[in-house]
């Protein structure tokens, strides 16, 4: 708890990576107006794994998805170092702020080689790098994820698994090594035998790169598996936040105390 | 790749659509090559029926039919195939633009494409082609290709918003490619396979296109298709005087032409939809 208290003492007084100010996305016009994000703030701070957890249509892909600038807010900004990332270059936001989506088979596209795939990460880096450098650093960053490059490298997406697939993504995370990276839902498509060595693999990369990842998820065991803290939202408002031991040991929202009634354990069985 | 090339070449009716529409090909581009006849030569009297001299008779005007008809054929299938290209070329680019883009571009691009779709294209078709002066074999094929997108268009754009949301597409803006990158690379190789057949319907349609503005008096000058053919035959009465080698054989030119291409595409619908790929 002490040690919990200086993280968090020394976190406050650091210049947060990302801030997020009464954030706010609405589709649609009149009788079909939804209010998919509702006036949502929270900060990342660098190093940290915070998780964004809701159901589905909580708004959290909404939120992740203005965090990557793939969708206007309609009111409210994001800044990233201070900077409005409205403002900034694309290329060089995305240099910083990178994603892992959550579908490993529409992440690919089924036209092109695990090659090219990786060599598009290259791009946010203005090209400078020669061919054969290319080539040793995506061999590189495949084998620190797990994956035999000589036999993967050209190979096409639908000859890989679900689980090879996403670890590419997180190759192709290496190859860029942003600041910031945003994991919607990257384990919920993969076999739970995957699962925690893909988040183990996030996790490393946070410590030793220093960088911070914030989950996009509706699963609270992988959130207390791996964030520092979380952010509950439920119907586009972000209902409960916290480090992760407290919120889930002391739940304040009504909500946040259904979602954690809802996690299956082994040791007790459910009355259904 | 090559899983396909075999897939299409057990197709039967790609067989024969392939085989027929190379045979009408090699009529007309290497036939004007081979013969040392002038479609425009006089041979003969008015309307001679078929004889040794002349083996479809003559026309009107005393002209080698069966010259006229390989000339005739080059002349048509040039036009249809240029149209399919302008038709293809705007109409996937409209409409892969005002699918992707979505919102105020995507509506005012579709406004225009509804407003074309309602006036009837025969009319702005004989309208074009009163206020162009110009009526050279390629100009035709323009002017049928501008008029026939907005079909293609509509397709397109449909296919668009719903392969834009796909995640390899956002995953590639993230990389920094731009809105025409996006377009080419991520959206277009889906939709290759409907592309290449809405280009042979299209190619299908500007011959018999061809064929009823040049039937009017409008087509190409001083150049024979097969359409200008039909239209001398009937000016000069070819129907009631009995005079059939003079419109029949252009008539059966645009039939198999546009049979063999429609065949192709029919082929070409076997292979690609996925349902049917496994028998």
């Amino acid at each position: 708890m002490v040690l919990a208290n200086a993280l968090n003492n020394s976190k406050k007084q650091r210049q947060p990576l990302l801030q997020v100010e009464n954030l706010t996305k609405v589709f649609g016009s009149g009788k079909n107006e939804v209010i998919a994000v509702d006036d949502v703030s929270f900060e990342i701070y660098p190093g940290e794994i915070i998780s964004l957890l809701g159901e589905s249509g909580s708004g959290k892909t909404t939120t992740a998805r203005m965090i990557l600038r793939l969708s206007q807010p309609t009111r409210g900004r994001i800044l990233f170092k201070g900077k409005d990332i409205q403002a900034m270059k694309g290329v060089d936001y995305w240099r910083q702020v990178q994603a892992i989506f959550q579908d490993p088979f529409s992440s690919f596209n089924s036209f092109y080689s695990v090659h090219s795939f990786l060599s598009k990460a290259f791009r946010l880096k203005g090209n400078h790098v020669s061919k054969s450098q290319q080539r040793a650093m995506m061999e590189e960053a495949m084998k620190k994820v797990g994956l035999n490059a000589e036999e993967l490298l050209f190979k096409r997406p639908h000859e890989l698994s679900g689980g090879q697939r996403q670890r590419l993504m997180i190759a192709r995370a290496l190859l860029i090594s942003p600041e910031l990276l945003i994991a919607d839902e990257p384990t919920s498509m993969i076999d739970a035998s995957s699962r925690v060595g893909i988040l183990n693999m996030l996790m490393d990369l946070s410590r030793n790169l220093g960088m911070s990842i914030m989950f996009i998820t509706h699963d609270i065991g992988l959130a207390y598996y791996t964030s520092d803290r979380l952010l509950i939202m439920n119907k586009g408002r972000i209902v409960e936040r916290g480090p992760s031991v407290e919120v889930v040991e002391n739940p304040t929202d009504e909500y946040t105390r259904r979602l954690l009634a809802d996690v299956p354990t082994l040791s007790k069985r459910w009355a259904l | 790749m090559g899983e396909v090339l075999v897939l299409v070449l057990r197709s039967r009716r790609f067989m024969i659509g392939a085989i027929l529409f190379l045979a009408v090909l090699c009529f007309g581009v290497i036939g004007p090559r081979v013969t040392d006849r002038n479609p425009f030569q006089m041979v003969g009297g008015l309307f001679n029926p078929p004889s040794e001299k002349a083996i479809l008779g003559t026309d009107n005007l005393g002209r080698d039919v069966f010259t006229q008809l390989m000339y005739g054929t080059g002349t048509s299938l040039l036009i249809g195939f240029v149209a399919g290209v302008v038709a293809t070329g705007i109409g996937v680019t409209i409409g892969a633009v005002a699918g992707f883009k979505g919102g105020l571009v995507d509506e005012l691009l579709m406004g225009i494409t509804n407003v074309l779709i309602t006036i009837p294209a025969i009319v702005v078709l004989i309208l074009l082609s009163i206020a162009i002066r110009s009526r050279s074999a390629v100009v035709m094929g323009v002017i049928i290709g501008i008029t026939s997108w907005p079909w293609t268009a509509r397709a397109v754009r449909a296919q668009t918003s719903s392969l834009r949301t796909r995640e390899h597409v956002d995953l590639a803006r993230i990389s920094g490619y731009t809105t025409a990158e996006l377009i080419v690379k991520e959206i277009l190789p889906y939709m290759f396979s409907y592309i290449f057949m809405a280009f042979i319907l299209q190619f299908s349609a500007g011959i018999t296109n061809e064929a009823t503005l040049s039937m009017l008096g409008l087509g190409p000058y001083q150049t024979v298709s097969l359409g200008v053919m039909l239209h001398w035959a009937l000016l000069w009465e070819a129907v009631r005087t009995g005079a059939w080698w003079a419109f029949l054989p252009p008539v059966v030119f645009l039939a198999v032409a546009s049979f063999s291409l429609m065949l192709i595409n029919a082929g070409l619908d076997e292979v690609f939809n996925p349902r049917l790929r496994k028998s």
